[in-house]
């Protein structure tokens, strides 16, 4: 007997884990067909709203690769939608015309953003948040636009909310009810969160029903049913997602709010089944993705003819993926006369805690500020364990305040206690696959148990139990990381075979070490050519070809592919005669932009790739290196020489500086400043290096920074003279580019090998002097790039030129 | 069908593209570490565009300067997980002399 016909309509993450545990359980039984409307393969879509924050990227979302599909012989349409379900004959039809016979169908479209039906609402710059396509509109539309409005105060909303703000939006949250996710948090727990996210920067604009999307092509504003208005460019809709049942309906299924399914997903038409947020099952339709789990686990057993326990519906717990605010929440949120509930609140930590108790059981749960009890007091609740024995400090057992310490600890957990909510991962079933299968990351737990793989929050607890279970083994597994796919080989490991090969170029390394990909890719020889440098100092023939456009071009290609000219202003402090010529050069040049930069210096912008070696050269100054994996500036105040407050010559210190760490290649770009007094008008404290000057001395301050890891610098010294700070900081430097990964900011380098180390490490004077010695040797080795350019017609034709082909037409 | 003649195969360095402008239409060739040349369209499928000529070459792929995209510099075909596809143009060579058919 041949393969039974199985398809799928919909490729996301209900369906899709559905077909894995078919695949699982019986791998040999189903010819495989999956459908999906989105050109992607299944993502993580709970993950968007990160992707959105920028802590992911859309590629780091991708839950099952194109590969994946291949191993398994699953044929897959995507970019594809299925329009009708011929149920008589068996056989579904694409948008495309294409028609699939089916043994088995599986119903697994999801949902949509639910779209207000207001005037206006199909203006341009009006967005759900349910997909790739939704994110990415929002991201482009935050780089032209500067006014966002979501509409919708719930879960959705305020995760997209925080990703508009940190993508540089003003945001205005508009919301019907007077509290924020009020299905999920009581009216105090909500006013915690709405304090917190004020703070951050959200505006809120409580109790306002939206009657009209304003403007004409693109949407300018909102009006409110009172009348009221406000501006916005972009306007996000996150007040509730709808589930996708047309096709079902239009084929004759049964339908409700959504397709009705009954305990073993099976629809009112034989050999159809639903499953997860386009599924209807006792009247509930679940949007989060633990219950739909539950429901693939069930239909792929049924599917695959093996008993099972029928689905009997989910409590589910919720948590907001917002950095800055914890919180928890489940079951019923109020209390009444006929509930007990514990209620803890303490202000000053920001804390609250509600448990509601009905007939001796917990019947609902929320807790803000500290979500370490959320699993156990979660287990409680679903397994209606009686707490008529307990006391409240029992059930309660972190506290009120941040938490008695070890509550929490993986030593003291149950082996039953759910780890992963979303996928109902135990404990006892990670240790067991790590030691059965002698795991070792956080990724490889997800790959064999599901752990971590969908909201992502209890990552940090599998992180936990891998060293808890490995001990010091841990440690060493966690330094393996490779450089990238390229080779299984770690940073450390690839460095130390080119010490001990000997190796001196990025072929070479790649030849002898036994890359995958022959050549590399743009993660690994950038990288490969930095160590290279850095071990072999002055003896190393840069490989400009290993390097990434910017700094292969010594100019900063903007996204039309034109480039950015900012030529060297040593501490900022420039004169008449260079300001005369950036002024001659960007009008011969018609430059679109001249800009100050926010490292003191002047930005010439879209500038042409052919005129780059005319415009230095007119310019005759030297490249600024706002490109490089490089020192950028070195960003000073006035000073003693001018300034009433200044003790000391910032100015002085920073030409200095950066006349002399120029240039030198770096794990990531290095900044620094030198303010001349504690007022620190260079803002030294958010620098790699920040210099501030006291009375009689200089204060330094390491591993500040002040883009996407903001962070303040640690005092590392306090010294007398100016040649001390230089030493000093020629040293930490040195270190630095001879640890860190490549890639890694001093901020990140510092946290991982701890500040009190490097202090121990530069303490001995002996140490310092031959770090300095190295990097004085490695700084012998460069030249003026631009000057090259001008001077070396090779490496203008190489690089610089477009060539004009006549076409006779 | 033309075949147009664009340069001269030694003037071509190794994995570093080479921009042509016919009418305003602007074409890379690639001189990959096999001796092999290649011809693209200088414009990235990426949505918000941008040029390939500055892209790193390895292989028979070319990585996209601004957002990384990965292209094939065989079918133009961009990698997996991102989608889309480069214009080629077919390359011949007569001796020295190259040639891109269009």
């Amino acid at each position: 007997m041949g393969k039974k016909k199985l398809v799928m309509i919909g490729n996301g993450m209900a369906g899709v884990r559905t077909v894995e545990e078919i695949l699982k359980l019986a791998p040999e039984a189903f010819q495989i067909t999956i459908f999906g409307h989105e050109p992607h393969p299944n993502y993580n879509r709970i993950q968007l709203s990160t992707v959105l924050q920028g802590d992911t990227t859309v590629e780091d979302i991708i839950m099952n690769s194109w590969e994946w599909y291949k191993e398994n012989n699953i044929e897959l349409f995507t970019g594809e939608a299925i329009v009708a379900i011929d149920t008589n004959k068996k056989e579904v039809i694409s948008d495309k015309g294409r028609v699939v016979a089916y043994d088995e169908l599986i119903i697994a479209t999801g949902s949509s953003s639910f779209i207000l039906p207001v005037p206006g609402a199909d203006k341009q710059g009006v967005t759900g948040f349910r997909d790739i396509q939704d994110c990415e509109t929002m991201i482009k539309s935050s780089m032209l636009y500067k006014k966002a409005a979501v509409i919708g105060g719930g879960l959705l909303g305020l995760e997209a909310a925080r990703g508009l703000l940190n993508l540089g939006m003003e945001v205005d949250v508009i919301h019907l009810m007077p509290d924020l996710m009020e299905r999920q948090l009581d009216s105090t727990a909500s006013k915690m969160l709405k304090d917190e996210l004020e703070a951050q920067g959200m505006n809120f604009i409580m109790e306002k029903q939206t009657a009209e999307i304003l403007g004409e092509d693109r949407v300018t504003g909102l009006r409110f049913t009172d009348g009221t208005e406000i501006e916005a460019d972009l306007v996000v809709m996150a007040v509730g997602i709808r589930p996708n049942i047309q096709v079902a309906k239009e084929s004759g299924i049964y339908v409700n709010r959504g397709i009705v399914v009954n305990d073993f997903m099976e629809t009112s038409v034989p050999n159809i089944f639903a499953v997860g947020e386009c599924a209807e099952h006792r009247e509930m339709v679940y949007g989060l993705v633990a219950p739909l789990y539950e429901q693939g686990k069930v239909l792929a057993a049924t599917l695959c003819g093996i008993e099972t326990k029928p689905y009997e519906g989910s409590i589910v717990g919720t948590g907001l993926k917002v950095s800055g605010v914890d919180l928890f929440s489940a079951g019923e949120i109020e209390d009444d006369k006929h509930a007990k509930s514990i209620k803890v609140q303490n202000e000053f930590d920001g804390v609250y805690k509600k448990i509601v108790i009905r007939d001796n059981r917990i019947s609902g749960i929320v807790l803000y500020g500290d979500t370490k009890d959320s699993s156990r007091l979660f287990k409680m609740l679903v397994n209606k364990e009686d707490v008529s024995g307990m006391t409240s400090v029992s059930i309660l057992e972190s506290g009120c305040c941040g938490g008695a310490a070890g509550s929490n600890d993986i030593a003291s957990m149950a082996d039953d206690e759910i780890v992963c909510g979303c996928n109902g991962v135990s404990k006892g079933t990670i240790v067991q696959a790590i030691q059965a299968k002698e795991l070792t990351s956080v990724d490889e737990v997800g790959a064999c148990t599901n752990a971590g793989r969908s909201c992502g929050r209890c990552k940090s607890q599998i992180a936990d139990i891998l060293a808890y279970t490995l001990g010091d083994k841990f440690k060493e597994a966690e330094k393996k990381t490779a450089l990238c796919g390229c080779t299984t080989l770690s940073r450390d490991e690839v460095v130390a075979e080119m010490k001990e090969k000997g190796l001196t170029s990025v072929k070479e390394v790649m030849n002898v070490l036994g890359w995958k990909q022959e050549e590399g890719c743009t993660k690994c020889r950038p990288a490969v050519n930095y160590y290279l440098g850095m071990i072999l100092q002055d003896q190393y023939k840069d490989d400009r070809d290993s390097r990434l456009v910017n700094e292969k071009m010594h100019a900063n290609i903007q996204k039309d592919g034109t480039y950015s000219v900012i030529p060297r202003m040593y501490g900022g402090v420039t004169s008449a005669e260079d300001l005369k010529k950036i002024a001659e050069v960007a009008e011969k040049y018609e430059v679109p932009l001249v800009k100050l930069t926010g490292g003191q210096r002047i930005g010439l912008y879209g500038v042409k790739k052919e005129d780059l070696p005319a415009v230095w050269e007119d310019l005759g100054m030297d490249s600024g290196y706002a490109y490089g994996k490089t020192l950028r500036t070195v960003k000073t105040c006035v000073g003693a020489k001018f300034c009433r407050y200044g003790t000391q010559d910032s100015m002085g210190l920073g030409i200095e500086l950066e006349k002399k760490f120029e240039r030198l290649d770096t794990p990531h770009k290095v900044k620094m400043g030198v303010s001349a007094c504690p007022r620190n008008c260079a803002e030294a404290g958010i620098k790699d290096f920040g210099v501030v000057g006291i009375d009689g001395g200089w204060e330094i301050y390491v591993a500040g920074n002040g883009g996407t890891d903001l962070r303040a610098g640690d005092l590392f010294a306090t010294v007398k003279t100016k040649e001390e700070v230089i030493e000093l900081i020629g040293a930490f430097m040195q270190y630095y580019r001879e640890t860190a990964n490549y890639l890694e900011r001093t901020s990140k380098w510092v946290e991982r090998v701890g500040l009190d180390h490097v202090k121990e490490f530069l303490a001995d004077e002996k140490t310092r002097k031959a770090l300095n010695e190295r990097l004085d040797k490695t700084l012998l080795k460069y030249n003026e790039p631009w000057n090259e350019a001008i001077e070396n017609k090779e490496v203008q034709e190489k690089y610089y030129q477009k060539r004009e082909v006549p076409v006779l037409v | 069908m033309t075949k147009i003649y664009l340069t001269d195969y030694k003037t071509l360095p190794e994995k570093v593209g080479q921009v042509f402008q016919l009418n305003g239409e602007e074409i890379v060739l690639f001189r990959l570490s096999n001796g092999e040349v290649r011809a693209i369209e200088n414009k990235s499928p990426h949505p918000k565009g941008g040029t390939l000529s500055e892209g790193l070459v390895s292989g028979e792929y070319v990585f996209c300067p601004v957002y990384d995209w990965k292209i094939s510099l065989i079918d133009g075909k961009v990698q997996a997980p991102d989608e889309g596809k480069v214009k080629i143009y077919p390359v011949e060579r007569d001796k020295e002399q190259v040639f891109i058919v269009k």
